[in-house]
């Protein structure tokens, strides 16, 4: 730990998760994202008076699922409760949350850091909100802000980490953990950039040893994964560089300025918190009965832990790779099609994540309806395995493929694709290359035995490439040598 | 317990109130009258009875997730005081 000067960082993550339904979590205006502005709006998530909210069913069972995905408590009753501020984002002048009795307890995720090292960090609870509106602050000269509300009302999930993260690293792994999670039982798009999901970090240092907590401070307006781990970093430096120099941390809440990748306090002076809490009287309490917890367990869909480990064990790969492959659904789904159409679990890995993704970063386009299908990366393997062709072939082949969409065997007879592997045909060729290049043959003989590539290029060139490299080094040498 | 100057002024800031001196002398005395009159709940044997956070006995009720029509913009905005095209106007929040 002396990375930070013999002090340690304590971090808990508060992450807020838009649930992916149809309507709004208390009354049936769509959910969605980049609609004209005041276009999705009601009495009820106006704010008028008189509207009452009724809670989306769908929303709670989202909710349902990522605390079972977590392995948390889900708790069968639950009570919403009004939190109490003043923001013109907010119209109804308090956020419908939960507050002593959230829906869920408890929970852990575990997740990898970059080197491989395994961590875990336990949840407290997870429990359902709406979202706020959105207020687009005044360009220069301006004296008002502008409020939109369509997002007033989205249901939200918070998840809320206990303390447990001890470097900017670990909070990137669980975050990057939780949203896979949120990703796979289809909770959450982990949209980052549409604030699909957000993350608050609370951040102190103590010296190494202490057991006691620092006074913690609270950083919030990040909008990358990457981003969550620098704000957090500097935000450990600032406050070590403040203890070092014999100043004390006061209790803040920062905003993390991107551009600049600095932390600020936020300059309008915060009100001491005073939520005031109270149990909603516009709804009642949330009941979850056992039945219901196990209808949404039984249709729980693999997670990426259980599909990574099937991966290693069913295909053979290495856990690495198993890790990049189950990175989001659509490509573990599409390296799972792959593996239906053939047997050899290694290139097939191989060629998914540097062959495929490297060409659908280079395009952009979406693996699940890419025009190289996973039969077809399948048939490339299979033909390298069997060897047909030669991976240097599979090569053209694929680039050709990716400009086409062509099938693997119309673009090897188009080309004339096919590795000579027989050894008469391989020999005649050699025999003559040897009597022809005497004088290298006489170096290669004396010792100079780097000549070698010399003879495989003369062969490879004699047969435009087509001769099977493994056969033209081993007959090489028996004539070379012998 | 009579309510302190300071608690009467904290609760108007809270509730975004401008209370003069006078008002909030006057205030700490009503609010403190209603304090004591509910107070009187206090004498009430409760030993043994269950707290409660709802006084309704129904429990879940749900919608399906449908979505329906929205307001129209031009309804949504109606009320405001302050508007443009798109957008409810407010004065300028920092931060």
């Amino acid at each position: 730990m002396s990375e930070y000067d013999g002090y340690e960082p304590v971090i808990g993550l508060e992450i807020h998760a838009q649930l992916q339904t149809e309507s709004k979590i208390f009354c049936g205006c769509k959910n969605a994202y980049g609609e004209p502005p005041n276009t999705l709006t009601c009495p009820v998530c106006l704010g008028l008076p008189g509207a009452l909210p009724v809670l989306n069913k769908q929303a709670v069972e989202k909710a349902i699922k990522m605390i079972l995905a977590v392995g948390g408590k889900v708790c069968n009753r639950s009570v919403f409760a009004r939190k109490n501020y003043f923001y013109p984002d907010l119209p109804k002048g308090y956020q419908i949350s939960q507050f002593d009795k959230p829906i869920g307890e408890g929970g852990e995720i575990f997740f990898s850091l970059e080197d491989g090292t395994k961590k875990s960090c336990r949840l407290t609870r997870i429990h359902i909100e709406e979202d706020a509106g959105k207020s687009l602050h005044p360009e220069k000269g301006e004296s008002y802000t502008r409020v939109d509300l369509n997002r007033c009302g989205t249901p939200l999930i918070e998840i809320v980490s206990e303390p447990e993260m001890r470097s900017p690293e670990e909070a990137y792994g669980y975050f990057v953990k939780v949203k896979q999670i949120l990703q796979y039982t289809k909770v959450c798009s982990g949209d980052m950039e549409k604030g699909h999901l957000r993350c608050d970090a609370n951040i102190s240092v103590r010296p190494v040893g202490q057991e006691e907590f620092g006074t913690r401070t609270e950083v919030k307006n990040m909008n990358s994964f990457k981003g969550v781990e620098r704000a957090i970093k500097f935000e450990i430096q600032r406050q070590v560089k403040l203890l070092k120099s014999g100043g004390s941390v006061t209790q803040a809440t920062l905003l993390w300025d991107e551009s600049r990748q600095v932390a600020e306090a936020m300059r309008s002076k915060e009100e001491s918190h005073d939520y005031r809490y109270f149990p909603e009287p516009d709804l009642v309490n949330l009941v979850v009965n056992d039945v219901w917890i196990e209808n949404v367990r039984e249709n729980m869909p693999e997670l990426p832990d259980e599909k990574s480990e099937r991966f290693i064990k069913d295909y053979q790969i290495r856990p690495y790779d198993a890790m990049v492959l189950t990175d989001t659904t659509s490509l573990a789904d599409y390296y799972d099609e792959v593996m239906q159409y053939t047997k050899d679990g290694r290139t097939a890995a191989n060629w998914v994540q540097s062959e495929l993704l490297g060409v659908l970063k280079d395009s952009g386009d979406d693996i699940s309806t890419f025009k190289v299908r996973p039969n077809m990366i399948a048939d490339i393997v299979n033909k390298i395995e069997s060897k047909e062709i030669s991976g240097k072939m599979a090569k053209t082949v694929f680039a050709e493929m990716v400009e086409s969409g062509k099938s693997a065997d119309v673009i090897i007879k188009e080309k004339g694709l096919v590795q000579i592997s027989d050894e008469k045909q391989l020999l005649a060729i050699i025999d003559s290359i040897i009597s022809a290049n005497t004088g290298n043959v006489d170096k290669y003989k004396s010792g100079k035995t780097n000549i070698f590539g010399f003879f495989v290029g003369q062969v490879m060139k004699e047969t435009k490439g087509q001769a099977n490299p493994e056969v033209v080094n081993r007959l090489l040498k028996q004539k070379l040598d012998g | 317990m009579p309510l302190s100057r300071e608690q009467v002024e904290q609760i108007a800031s809270l509730a975004r109130l401008k209370l003069s001196p006078k008002e909030i002398e006057k205030f700490a005395s009503e609010l403190t009258l209603i304090l004591d009159y509910v107070e009187q709940l206090a004498e009430v044997d409760t030993d043994g009875v269950e707290l409660k956070d709802q006084f309704i006995t129904a429990e879940n009720v749900f919608r399906e997730d449908k979505s329906r029509k929205s307001l129209s913009r031009d309804e949504a905005l109606s009320n405001a005081p302050d508007k443009d095209e798109e957008f409810f106007k407010v004065p300028k929040v920092i931060g």
